[in-house]
């Protein structure tokens, strides 16, 4: 039944995926890209829970380098595209070339 | 805390997550929605610490502090044209996360053959997600050949590969453990597929593997949630793999080729195209401005070649003098401009081109011929009318931004060579193509300061 009820959320958040990420304009496609890096760091979730346990060492070492690599998902893909969303500026809202 | 308040915060985090993206939806909106997405994260994290299963804290604390500080670094330093092997890398860094997730869960005490299934899956999907990005990247950043790389056997090599991988998987369900010999093998194909899905695939359609790479470190996100049972992995994770299959069927539109034809086969190999014969007009910097002074509207076609030579702030220069000159001033992009999906526009955006001035081909093609000069910089293919006109041309049917079609064309260019597919380019010989021979970046400089008298 879990399966079941897990598969159901993947359904549906497939379909609201597509809805959403269809509306995304050209001009916004490479932060969204490092936008979805960032969250597919969500994988962290599952490696912290592993990293914690204290069940086997090998999967506590697993977990805690899968927590590094997903850390540097989120942490990056976060703030590369702030970093590139900041660039976009409408025409009159600040002066262009004011800030180098 | 209670496994039951642990999931109502990952339902607040869910919804953060869909806000989030629905705030990208406009460059006006979108910082925002980047900031309620990591807020999303931050939840997500912040109540997974209180999981009961958690013990001790001195291997995560070390982990997350490396990891944020490694990517904190690259985020501050990449440059905006390295873009592309940043996302390489961190498609790559999120497919080894799953695996490894994945790989993890197979400790956990009690699992059914339905989990190892899902546990398979992202250990393989992260593998190959792993493998196949860092030999993107290679291609991207050209530490090694950015060409496709095609031999003999290869469809007969892959499907050996494909074939072991389903074998050992099946015989690693039948009698799961975790040291299995089989799980070894499975981690080891998996790798190793990943990297013969990349190699025969060419610089030019990298745009294509990235977008699909982005959706694999989704997809494996989202089988790792199946295999631990959560569902703000499979929420999350299918959101990502959603948005690299748009953006992956953007790309192939763009080029008119189907998914598996970018994926079985190099570029252009098998047809020749009509090789056209003309000669060209070349004109000099200062009969290109007084054209330029003249027009009404100007449109600027920027390709990769524009980042290359670092033209993007010279010719958001160019474009200002042209405003204060009265005309009207856009800049076409074209979808696979550039090495992935809007690129260029991050380029554009970067040198302080208002993101009101950028359109898309769609909207520039209607309107091309009353477009007085449309100005090529650094694009080739994604202008070449016998992707028109030329049946036996590689690139036939692929949409182009139809700036033949414009009153007057200057196409700048470092020189008589042909682009990245080696495709001969009518749209040189037009009556209405003007050539600007040098480097872009000298030639715009030039104009502006014939511009600035």
């Amino acid at each position: 039944m879990e399966a079941v009820f897990l598969a159901m959320v993947l359904m549906l958040s497939i379909f609201l995926g597509f809805e959403l990420i269809s509306k995304v304009p050209a001009t916004l496609h490479t932060p969204l890209m490092s936008g979805a890096n960032a969250i597919s760091g969500i994988t962290i979730v599952g490696a912290l829970i592993s990293a914690g346990g204290e069940s086997d060492a090998m999967s506590s070492y697993l977990g805690a380098a899968a927590v590094m690599f997903a850390m540097i998902n989120v942490a990056g893909g976060y703030l590369v595209t702030n970093r590139m969303l900041s660039m976009f500026k409408k025409k009159d809202a600040g002066q262009p070339g004011g800030k180098s | 805390m209670n496994p039951v308040i642990i999931n109502l915060w990952y339902v607040v985090a869910a919804a953060l997550f869909i806000f989030g993206l629905k705030q990208l939806g406009s460059p006006a909106t979108a910082v925002r929605g980047n900031i309620l997405s990591s807020l999303a994260m931050v939840i997500a994290i912040g109540v997974t610490l209180f999981n009961k299963e958690i013990l001790s804290f001195q291997l995560i604390l070390i982990a997350a502090a490396v990891g944020a500080v490694i990517g904190a670094i690259a985020a501050q330093k990449v440059e905006m044209t390295s873009m592309p092997e940043m996302v390489a890398l961190f498609n790559g860094s999120g497919g080894i996360a799953s695996l490894m997730v994945g790989w993890a869960a197979l400790y956990n005490l009690g699992n059914t053959t339905f989990t190892d299934v899902t546990i398979l899956l992202s250990i393989v999907i992260g593998g190959m997600t792993f493998s196949g990005s860092i030999l993107a990247w290679g291609k991207l950043s050209e530490v090694m050949t950015s060409a496709a790389v095609v031999f003999g056997a290869q469809r007969i090599v892959n499907a050996a590969i494909l074939v072991g991988l389903i074998v050992c998987s099946v015989l690693f369900c039948m009698n799961p453990a975790v040291d299995s010999p089989y799980l070894y093998a499975v981690i080891g194909l998996a790798l190793l597929f990943g990297v013969m899905a990349v190699l025969p695939i060419g610089g030019a359609d990298m745009p294509v593997v990235i977008s699909l790479l982005n959706s694999y470190s989704g997809l494996a996100a989202c089988a790792a949630g199946f295999a631990i049972n959560n569902n703000i992995l499979i929420v999350a994770g299918s959101m990502v793999g959603a948005a690299g299959i748009i953006l992956t069927n953007i790309m192939c539109k763009a080029m008119n080729r189907s998914l598996g034809h970018v994926l079985f086969s190099g570029f252009g190999a098998v047809k020749q195209a009509t090789k056209v014969e003309g000669e060209v007009k070349p004109i000099v910097a200062e009969d290109a401005f007084l054209i330029l002074e003249a027009a009404q509207s100007v449109s600027f076609v920027p390709g990769y070649g524009m980042a290359v030579a670092q033209a993007q702030h010279v010719v958001r220069e160019l474009g200002e003098l042209l405003e204060k000159n009265g005309a009207e001033v856009t800049y076409a992009i074209h979808p696979v401009a550039g090495r992935m999906p809007g690129h260029m526009n991050v380029l554009l955006a970067e040198a302080n081109v208002p993101y009101d001035q950028l359109v898309e081909m769609e909207d520039i093609n209607p309107r091309i011929d009353n477009v007085d000069v449309a100005v090529v910089i650094g694009a080739n293919d994604v202008v070449n009318p016998s992707a028109r006109n030329d049946e036996n041309s590689p690139i036939y049917g692929m949409p182009i931004i139809n700036v033949d079609q414009a009153r007057t064309v200057f196409v700048l260019k470092r020189s008589m060579g042909s682009g990245f597919s080696g495709v001969d380019n009518p749209l040189f010989f037009g009556d209405n193509t003007r050539m600007l021979f040098g480097d872009a970046k000298q030639s715009i400089a030039a104009v502006v300061a014939e511009f600035k008298g």
